[in-house]
């Protein structure tokens, strides 16, 4: 179910990801200011891009769920935030990289990407205390979905929000997130894009599958040891049917039970 | 349902009137912060955007304390139970503990602006303060609202207390940016209102998005 | 089933006189009708399979170990809690999809007392009665009836463990809902406090109810039938006139 389609996406994207690859490292000009590490650009920017739309995504999936009660879109949801996070951690680190390695500092109060993305990352690392601090599975579900919407709301919300007051402060005439980039650089964002998000999709679907399995595994573990409880007991064996299926017949014969 | 919601609210306020946890505690912060800073900074005037900064903080982390409590009438004694059994609508609850929520911090901005503007504004707030008013008010719904879903979100969790402040403040930020830029040139001198249409109508938009998020999933938030 | 359970019935004149007001004669008038009612925790059973029909009217007492589930089902009744298998009607309302229309329609006592410990007890029956559309002249009469005319006016956390549980009461059955839940009411309360609460709640105040309750032999004989759980399974169900008390003992061997 979750696996399908996973070889053709592992292709595509190590195909994708060797290609941008190589227009990173040999199409792309060099930048005359800032040298070989401004490109760490391309890898920087395509990872915050994907790493919000993750997120956003995300909560998209959690309004699945809420509507569908079917916790399969719940766990979706929770494998894109975990992904996006640790992309998160790769956008903050690669992004001092460049700020160090282009102006000097580790960090850029100016750069409305980065800092609005600082704040959704410590949002969204909130999700997994609160997910893992409940037990009941079915509630856990809920309210996971619950802050995915909530913060997924707030993800382009806090992006405006930002934009806005670096516009009052710091009026941009030039920008290099985007905005007049020569062809080739264009280009070359363009193919690591694409193949970041590829990355993302298939480490998404993979993690799904694992997930899956496991579950599968414990549901046949607990069964297997139900069956030999009821063994023990002396009770017939366990019914086909997820989980086990007690039926409503008195085990201990005294006085009959009226149907 | 909103008259439910008014039921609920009137409860809500009762209590607090008698037990004065959330209102006290809130003021006491601000002050206190206030006050620390006069003599810390050793400063009894901040410049425009400083001063902005300070007020908005301080009503946040304030705004903290009580959606901690929010809800805590609720979890003693199965009390929560009794509202889940009546023949009401759920969204009324969340209605009620919003209001409840503005309702305090608009005692708490009664308290606090004018204390603020005593220790830390010495030429004073002057004319400027109607359109403090207006910023203030669209916040507090802002804040409201946000804050009585977290609340209810965390309500029933062994890490309420962390997810609380955590959850919460990040959200809060874009009031901050916007409840700063709008107040800053109104409390610098010369007072101007610059550019206080874009953010009061940013602060509507983001209002309005949450209060619609938070009504359509604070259902789930209580159910079994 | 009803067969047994109006054989039961019939066999108490007291009884039967004081239903003939309340209910029309036993048949097909059941306020619960549950059918291999499940409730998991995760990948455990809190309850499974249980299916029991209850008529209008009597009272089904649920015994059973604590962790056996006793509880959860009550809070399923409750509508608290939704059954994630089997099927179940309860007061009209069949569970999970209409469990709103079951809001209002039960009348609730578990092990809180839900109340708010600020409010008085007065002021926690009006709150209760303005949320259930209930005129509030109905909580003077119900205070009275629990004796607490005089100590309304006290918060409820200043008022003694009984105290609190007799206000609880009054809250209970305040919205006269059809179908009672109660967790062991009587935890707690001395003997004439349990007297006072008898007409509200007990057998002879004519309402369908569901008793949870360790004491084996008062219990037995407050019940029309019984009901009995062992880990969340049905392990005994019959008309309370056919079981001895030494047959429930052993469900908490």
């Amino acid at each position: 179910m979750y696996g399908s389609g996973l070889r053709p996406l592992s292709i595509a994207t190590a195909v994708a990801t060797a290609a941008a690859a190589v227009l990173i490292f040999f199409y792309a000009p060099i930048e005359a200011d800032q040298g070989f590490s401004q490109k760490i650009f391309y890898v920087h920017v395509p990872m915050a891009i994907v790493a919000l739309l993750g997120f956003v995504a995300a909560g998209l999936m959690a309004i699945k769920h809420l509507r569908s009660r079917d916790r399969s879109w719940d766990l979706r949801s929770y494998v894109a935030i975990h992904l996006s996070i640790i992309l998160g951690v790769g956008v903050l680190v690669t992004g001092s990289i460049w700020a160090k390695a282009s102006w000097g500092h580790w960090w850029r109060w100016e750069e409305p990407v980065l800092v609005s993305f600082l704040i959704v990352f410590l949002l969204y690392c909130v999700y997994f205390p609160l997910r893992f601090s409940i037990e009941d599975p079915d509630r856990q579900a809920r309210y996971s979905s619950v802050f995915a919407i909530t913060a997924g709301a707030f993800v382009p919300l806090n992006f405006v929000a930002v934009r806005l007051a670096e516009q009052v402060l710091h009026p941009r005439v030039f920008s290099q997130t985007g905005g007049d980039l020569p062809g080739e650089m264009f280009l070359t964002l363009m193919v690591s894009l694409l193949a970041m998000a590829l990355l993302f999709v298939t480490l998404w679907k993979l993690e799904l599958s694992a997930k899956h399995a496991a579950q599968q595994l414990k549901r046949l573990r607990a069964r297997l040891e139900l069956q030999s409880e009821r063994r023990a007991e002396g009770r017939g064996p366990v019914p086909a049917g997820a989980g086990a299926d007690g039926g409503a017949v008195a085990t201990v014969p005294a006085h009959p039970t009226s149907a | 349902m909103t008259r439910a919601a008014a039921v609920i609210l009137r409860k809500d306020l009762r209590i607090e009137l008698r037990t004065r946890e959330s209102v006290p505690a809130m003021a006491l912060f601000a002050v206190t912060v206030y006050v620390l800073l006069h003599f810390g900074l050793d400063r009894d005037t901040l410049d425009g955007d400083l001063a902005s900064g300070v007020l908005w903080v301080t009503l946040l982390l304030a705004t903290v304390l009580a959606v901690n409590r929010l809800f805590a009438n609720e979890r003693e004694d199965g009390a929560l139970d009794g509202l889940l059994l009546a023949p009401i609508d759920r969204t009324a609850l969340y209605l009620a503990k919003a209001a409840a929520l503005f309702l305090y911090l608009v005692l708490l901005e009664l308290v606090a602006v004018p204390a603020f503007a005593l220790l830390l504004l010495s030429p004073g707030l002057g004319g400027a303060l109607p359109e403090l008013l207006a910023v203030l008010l669209v916040a507090d719904l802002g804040l409201a609202a946000i804050g009585a879903l977290v609340a209810a979100l965390a309500a029933e969790t062994r890490v309420r207390e962390l997810v609380v402040p955590l959850f919460l403040l990040p959200l809060l930020v874009p009031v901050v940016i916007a409840g700063a830029s709008a107040t800053e040139p109104l409390l610098a001198a010369p007072q101007e209102a610059e550019g206080l249409g874009g953010w009061l109508a940013f602060l509507a938009l983001y209002d309005t998005v949450f209060v619609l998020v938070s009504l359509a999933v604070f259902d789930f938030l209580l159910e079994d | 089933m009803s067969d047994g359970v109006g054989a039961a019935r019939a066999a108490s004149p007291e009884a039967a006189a004081a239903h003939e007001e309340v209910v029309p004669p036993s048949g097909n008038n059941p306020v619960v009708e549950l059918e291999r009612l499940e409730r998991r925790y995760g990948e455990r059973a809190a309850l499974q399979g249980v299916s029991v029909r209850i008529e209008a009217g009597t009272t089904l007492g649920v015994f059973g170990p604590n962790g056996a589930g006793k509880t959860t089902l009550l809070r399923v009744l409750a509508g608290l809690l939704r059954p994630h298998g089997g099927t179940a009607r309860v007061a009209g309302a069949s569970l999970p999809e209409e469990a709103w229309k079951l809001r209002g329609r039960v009348g609730y006592l578990g092990h809180e007392p839900l109340l708010y410990r600020e409010l008085t007890g007065r002021e926690n029956l009006r709150f209760h009665a303005r949320l259930h559309g209930v005129p509030t002249d109905r909580v003077e009469a119900l205070l009275a009836a629990v004796g607490m005319e005089q100590r309304g006016h006290d918060p409820v956390r200043e008022l003694s463990r009984g105290m609190v549980q007799r206000v609880a009461a009054a809250r209970a059955v305040l919205h006269d809902p059809p179908l009672l839940l109660l967790d062991e009411p009587r935890a707690g309360l001395d003997i004439a406090a349990a007297a006072l609460l008898e007409p509200l709640l007990g057998r002879s105040s004519g309402r369908t109810r569901v008793l949870v309750t360790h004491d084996v032999e008062a219990g037995l004989s407050e019940c029309d039938a019984v009901l009995g759980l062992r880990a969340g399974r049905q392990t005994l169900r019959a008309p309370a006139a056919e079981v001895a008390p030494a047959r429930l003992r052993e469900l908490y061997a």
